[in-house]
């Protein structure tokens, strides 16, 4: 789970939320997260964003509206979080209770070349989702945490939101499909069957 | 055209709001994301009485790009309420609607248009329509009352049945301009 660094390690953790999931679907924010949820295994309950940026937790909240019954993680990057920051009033306000922002936080810009985010230098997000009316809130730091988050983003209680402090390293690229009409429709017919196409 | 055709005309057209919602019935919204605007008081009365409907307040309006991709994913149908200095905010946030081939329909109260008062809202305004169109938006314009509905359909068709960012633009000859109390 631990990076060299002695930080947790990305990958580790997305392939901790994501092992024996049932039927919870998953947002990815742009760079890092989607090339996590890739790497851990691709399918049609996955929409690894390619673009949008600052788009996935509200992504998220429109999913989590319209499917009810199903858990949703947004697995997102601080830099992606901190362009959407105003989004986390708008969920709290609806407050669906079937959905959770997990933040990667490296507190870098990773696929622009590590230049240094707001989080490097004080600024705390889980505060600013507190502050916003978001109730449920985690700082995750060691390893031995991350066990209750994960029962935390599967708790039927939400909106729930969670910090964890990320290794900052880069890991290797695993690019999901490029093609965005085919994420889009392969989640659409998994959850609405054949129809979905003829909507 | 008898007297009574006449006024039954114009009740409906100055209705305009009233048959926006039948129309967001009628195509089965099911979530209404908007960034408030005084064009569309009533509209936003009108739809957070309905249970059915998800009003989502939004904190700026490309939040409502994201929530239609969203909605669209898990299988509900929305539409987007804003003014037209919102539209600007949006534009990055359409690629989403490109890349997925997703529906978001958006019905836009004009700033920035006939009889505008105020300096700020003229950049925005006179920029709406080519910057929508410039991001392969189809693009309505009603200005007259009598013309809102059947733009607002146009808008809501393409959007469901060609996979792709919408929109109507209800001009300031519908809405009046604003005028602090400057009438002239």
């Amino acid at each position: 789970m631990l990076a060299e660094s002695g930080k947790i390690d990305r990958r580790e953790l997305t392939r901790a939320l994501l092992a024996d999931r049932g039927g919870m679907l998953v947002i990815a924010g742009l760079g890092a997260p989607a090339w996590d949820i890739t790497a851990v295994g691709d399918g049609p309950q996955n929409l690894p964003l390619w673009g949008g940026m600052g788009a996935a937790a509200m992504i998220g909240l429109g999913l989590a509206l319209a499917q009810p019954e199903r858990r949703v993680l947004v697995l997102t990057g601080d830099g992606e979080m901190l362009m959407g920051i105003g989004s986390l009033a708008t969920i709290a306000h609806q407050a669906p209770k079937n959905l959770a922002i997990v933040v990667q936080d490296n507190e870098h810009y990773g696929e622009t070349g590590m230049q240094e985010t707001a989080t490097r230098h004080g600024t705390d997000l889980v505060t600013m989702a507190e502050g916003a009316g978001i109730k449920r809130t985690m700082r995750v730091t060691r390893a031995d945490e991350v066990p209750p988050l994960v029962q935390a983003v599967r708790g039927a209680d939400g909106p729930f939101f969670a910090v964890v402090k990320v290794d900052e390293k880069s890991k290797p690229l695993v690019l999901p499909p490029r093609e965005g009409a085919i994420l889009q429709a392969r989640m659409r017919e998994h959850l609405l069957g054949p129809e979905a196409h003829l909507a | 055209m008898s007297h009574s055709t006449a006024e039954t005309t114009r009740d409906a057209s100055a209705d305009w709001p009233e048959a926006i919602y039948a129309l967001l019935k009628k195509y089965s919204i099911r979530q209404v994301a908007l960034v408030p605007d005084a064009g569309h008081s009533r509209l936003i009365k009108r739809c957070l009485a309905d249970n059915e409907l998800h009003v989502v307040s939004l904190t700026t309006e490309e939040e409502g790009i994201a929530l239609m991709q969203g909605a669209w994913l898990g299988g509900q149908r929305s539409v987007l309420l804003m003014q037209s200095s919102g539209v600007g905010n949006c534009i990055n946030m359409l690629s989403l609607s490109t890349i997925h081939r997703c529906p978001m329909p958006m019905l836009v109260t004009m700033r920035g248009d006939f009889g505008e008062f105020n300096p700020a809202q003229i950049p925005m305004g006179q920029a709406t329509q080519p910057v929508l169109e410039a991001v392969g938006t189809l693009v309505q314009r009603a200005d007259r009352p009598e013309d809102v509905a059947p733009c607002v359909e146009a808008t809501l068709k393409f959007a469901f049945n060609t996979f792709r960012p919408t929109a109507t633009l209800i001009g300031q000859r519908v809405l009046g301009a604003k005028t602090f109390g400057k009438d002239d």
